[in-house]
């Protein structure tokens, strides 16, 4: 061997110190190439700021779930004084549009092509019914059942209605002995923003976590680097915090940002610390990220991987978290299947920090159930990922 | 754990060996990609792991690399096992992917500190090293470049520099040269040379066979067998005195190959500008070939065998010459001599200019070839010839239509053939030909007498309920073929038809080709085979979006003949002919400062 050789052999010298299962340099080398990669990548900006921007304002102006303006028909079939009072009364709520009408013909035509959301008929016998001592219905309330809520809705307060305007005509007379005057804590105005926003944030989280984690690591499968990087001494426990490292730093600002935007322009009250608040998301972040890790270990392809983080992900938090429905209207084996989804526990802890305060009887046990679903996630992708190509 | 393999590690192993493959086998699933070999690898070699797609090149390499467990056998990379000892392998190995491992959205600098950082480089204390690999790689003036604005040369070049970092004792690359244009590769031979002369074992993995000849050592690998280990004279030894060039048959040379080739004492058979070259079979004499020369009127001359040519005698020879498929096509008659023509083609997207002002006319009957390096507009051009682009400005004609005004009547009257086939996996062979019939308008009694015609030809009957991603690559190739002829059009465009295709396929593909051009059809082919631009009678040289030279193979030969290449091939012309470009557009440039 000629002494060219020999210096080669000895340039292997560096890389003994580098055959450690774990090495700081190392992660920090990883580190810093996702963030350089996430800033100088559009795409993640897009989803990382832009998209929880939108997302929140959308749920803060266009989505309510709170029902004004229900535009309903009164069928109007007697012409007695006391029935035209009662049709006043209908037409004077500020929840209730009302379309008056002499035929319940004219309405129902109009309920079927979805004008209406229902009629309520004061029949011709209105009178003779009143004075009647036989408990017999008053009006009837028909409903557009295809659209379950604002039925309920009408039909409830079709009646409130009807009771209210009751015992406005004894009026000095006092109907019964007990007055019920309802208190609604912590979002006393029934507004639906105050419980939609902080929901929102935890979708948000979900994103930034599950999909952009999900999608960075299989694109660097589809690009060829991860094969390049796996050829290095690099190790998969670096690899794996090196990629999750910067998107936990890039949730926790969005959810600062968040935050931010829910108590500054939407208003809603953030009546817990904001050391709890990052605390939640620290802590939801681990079966985030650990899902995202998860997917892309599987499917090594951006497109899948995408896919799949909006089934399992996305579209879990949004419909089986209590953020848009609530769990307790489920049907039970649906509701057995939300104590699976992270953010089930996120989104009621949420709503707690925001709209309560810090009640950590309600966030350790979330907190737990957050970080055991995490633990189990990343548990199968640290195994599912080896340091090879074997699949 | 000692890390000093070659004292103890390794034991009985010789001091030269670099890597030691015994009996290695390799199975995804059903598929057997290694079947079991031994060979070994040596320091200070530059050793070719050679064969077509398929054939294992990259198995074995991540297999080197400890990136794949071996089902059977073992491998051991500088002493180390690479099963066992893992993670000793990652760090006397460097090891370069294909598509080269680099982040796009980090600069030259910043790919080449990650790397040097992850194989347990301080890159501060290490300026030397990257000084001198800057240097070494010609990279010194792009450093705050991202590795996406790159070309593909420079991006070869960076992978390669990454690759390096910590002084690796085994170099792997696989297919380095893809995607590159022939003078990078040039350059990257050059640095690979320089490597192994320090005593650096590098291997190098690649379906171009004409790059088999410049490596030391030679493992040709076919179907995951190991079929040659050697250098790759020995090969070509084998086959001494049995290649030879009839010239002097320019315009019959088609016909004249096919009858060669359906003698039984040829094996193989080319063209080559305006000869045709031929291999016979062991022991085969030539009386038969030398009466057909005198036949025709050629002059028979023995010439130098390749590589390529010791391979396919290696496999058991090529194909035949008859092309079925061109007996039962029609003599295609057109109105005029021109099949194809286009004057200023010119299309831009943004303020990048993909083809500029590009003019050329091909003849009925032509095969006219597009080549070029990876991003210098053939694609563009070609695909603006097909329909599929509007050009921003100048015209092009397809069989005498308008490709702006009429596009579809000018479509009408060709096929297309895309890169990789382009069929439906999720529909059969038949139910692929019925579509593609049944896309060019054909119906009833017509359609259906033209698919079992195209059946017959290509012996199609066992595959007809299979999916095309399970035929066999020559099947599919057929299968692609008879989809684009469906509409028996005059004009056909191949886009990289034979890339990712074994030699022997690709014997099969011309030979159709061939017969096709002998019944008139005109054919525009993009390729970057370069030995695959002799089958063209002219050629059209694109680099930066311009149309360098267009002339026959041998003309563009004969201008880059010189004292360093006295039989130049077409890789040499390419090379001279960039070059050249280079030079004017330099003295273009200092003329206008002088100014």
């Amino acid at each position: 061997m000629n002494s060219e050789t020999l210096e080669i052999r000895a340039g292997a010298a560096p890389g003994e110190r580098a055959s450690h299962n774990f090495d700081g340099r190392r992660l920090i080398a990883l580190v810093r190439k996702e963030s350089l990669q996430a800033i100088r990548d559009p795409s993640t900006i897009l989803i990382a700021f832009v998209l929880p921007v939108v997302l929140l304002f959308l749920f803060a102006y266009a989505v309510s779930l709170d029902v004004r303006e229900v535009r309903i028909g009164v069928v109007l079939e007697s012409d007695g004084v006391t029935a035209q009072s009662l049709a006043a009364a209908f037409a004077g709520t500020r929840y209730l549009k009302v379309t008056p009408a002499r035929d319940r013909r004219e309405v129902a035509d109009q309920v079927v092509s979805g004008k209406l959301r229902g009629f309520v008929v004061i029949p011709q016998d209105f009178e003779r019914r009143l004075a009647s001592q036989l408990p017999q219905p008053l009006v009837q309330v028909i409903t557009d059942g295809s659209q379950p809520n604002t039925a309920n809705f009408v039909s409830n307060y079709a009646q409130g209605v009807v009771q209210t305007w009751g015992a406005g005509r004894s009026a000095g007379v006092p109907t019964a002995a007990i007055q019920l005057e309802p208190r609604f804590w912590f979002n006393a105005e029934l507004e639906s923003r105050r419980a939609l926003v902080p929901g929102a944030i935890a979708i948000v989280m979900t994103i930034i976590g599950t999909m952009l984690t999900a999608l960075v690591v299989a694109r660097e499968w589809e690009r060829g680097t991860m094969e390049a990087v796996l050829s290095t001494p690099a190790s998969v426990l670096e690899i794996l915090i090196g990629k999750l490292l910067p998107y936990f730093a890039l949730g926790m600002i969005a959810t600062l940002g968040s935050a931010a935007l829910a108590v500054f322009v939407f208003d809603v009250p953030l009546r817990g610390s904001l050391l709890a608040l990052l605390t939640l998301s620290a802590v939801f972040l681990i079966p985030a990220l650990g899902q995202g890790l998860l997917i892309s270990a599987l499917t090594k392809n951006q497109f899948l991987a995408s896919q799949i983080a909006l089934f399992s992900g996305f579209l879990p938090s949004f419909l089986l978290s209590g953020f848009l429905f609530e769990i307790d209207a489920m049907p039970v084996p649906i509701q057995t299947i939300t104590f699976l989804i992270p953010a089930r526990y996120f989104v009621s802890s949420l709503q707690t920090v925001f709209l309560a305060g810090d009640v950590w009887s309600v966030f350790l046990p979330n907190l737990a159930a957050m970080a055991a679903i995490g633990v189990f996630f990343f548990a199968i992708a640290k195994r599912k990922t080896l340091k090879n190509l074997e699949s | 754990m000692s890390t000093h393999p070659t004292t103890d590690g390794g034991g009985t192993q010789d001091q030269d060996v670099a890597v030691v493959v015994e009996s290695v086998v390799k199975h995804f699933g059903e598929v057997e990609a290694l079947r079991g070999f031994s060979a070994d690898i040596r320091y200070g070699r530059l050793t070719g792991l050679v064969g077509p797609d398929g054939a294992g090149k990259t198995t074995l390499m991540r297999i080197m690399t400890g990136l794949l467990v071996p089902n059977g056998g073992r491998v051991t990379l500088a002493g180390f096992d690479v099963v066992e000892d893992n993670d000793a392998i990652h760090i006397a190995s460097g090891y370069m992917p294909q598509r080269f491992g680099l982040y796009e959205d980090l600069s030259v600098m910043e790919n080449m500190r990650l790397y040097a950082q992850l194989r347990g480089m301080d890159a501060d204390q290490n300026t030397d090293i990257f000084r001198s690999l800057l240097d070494f790689t010609r990279l010194g003036p792009f450093t705050t470049r991202l590795a996406g604005k790159l070309s593909g040369g420079m991006k070869q070049k960076l992978g390669l520099a990454c690759a390096l970092m910590a002084k690796p004792r085994v170099l792997l690359l696989d297919e380095p040269s893809v995607g590159v244009d022939p003078v990078s590769r040039q350059d990257l031979w050059r640095m690979v040379q320089a490597l192994t002369d320090d005593g650096m074992a590098v291997v190098w993995s690649t379906a171009y066979l004409d790059e088999a000849e410049r490596c030391e050592s030679v493992l040709l690998l076919n179907e995951g067998k190991l079929e040659f280990d050697g250098p790759p004279q020995e090969l070509t030894d084998r086959i001494k005195q049995r290649s030879f060039r009839l010239t002097g048959v320019s315009d019959e040379r088609r016909a004249v190959l096919s009858q060669a080739l359906d003698l039984g004492t040829v094996g193989d058979g080319v063209i080559q500008g305006d000869a045709v070259r031929v291999v016979l079979r062991a022991d085969a004499g030539r009386a038969e070939i030398g009466a057909l020369a005198d036949e025709v009127g050629a002059i028979l001359e023995p010439v130098q065998p390749r590589f390529e040519d010791a391979f396919i005698d290696l496999l058991g020879g090529g194909p035949g010459g008859t092309s079925a498929l061109a007996e039962r096509m029609h003599a295609v008659e057109l109105d005029s001599d021109i099949a194809v023509s286009c004057r200023d083609l010119t299309k831009c997207f943004g303020d990048f200019t993909a083809t500029d002002k590009v003019s050329f006319e091909v003849q009925k009957g032509e095969i006219f070839g597009l080549l070029g390096p990876n991003g210098a507009g053939k694609s563009t051009t070609f695909k603006m010839l097909c329909g599929l682009l509007k050009p921003t400005e100048g015209e092009a004609h397809v069989v005498g239509h308008d490709l702006r005004r009429a596009t579809g009547a000018a479509k009408s009257q060709l096929g297309y053939m895309a890169q990789k086939f382009s069929l439906y996996g999720l529909l059969s062979v038949r139910q692929n030909l019925e579509f593609s019939a049944g896309v060019y308008g054909l119906e009833g009694a017509s359609k259906s007498q033209r698919i079992d015609e195209m059946i017959e030809t290509f012996e199609l009957q066992q595959y007809l309920s299979t999916s095309p991603d399970s035929l066999p690559l020559g099947y599919k190739q057929r299968l692609a073929l008879a989809c684009a002829l469906m509409h028996r059009p005059p004009v056909l465009f191949l886009d990289e038809p034979t890339s990712g295709v074994d030699p022997i396929t690709r014997r099969e593909f011309w030979t159709h080709i061939n017969g096709l051009v002998r019944k008139g059809v005109t054919v525009m082919v993009t390729t970057h085979f370069m030995d695959e631009a002799e089958y063209c009678d002219r050629v059209a040289m694109m680099y930066r979006a311009r149309l360098i030279a267009l002339d026959t193979p041998d003309a563009l030969k004969r201008v880059s003949r010189s004292d360093a290449h006295p039989d130049p091939t077409m890789e040499d012309a390419f090379i001279h002919l960039v070059e050249s470009a280079d030079l004017d557009d330099e003295a273009r440039a200092n003329a206008k400062v002088a100014a």
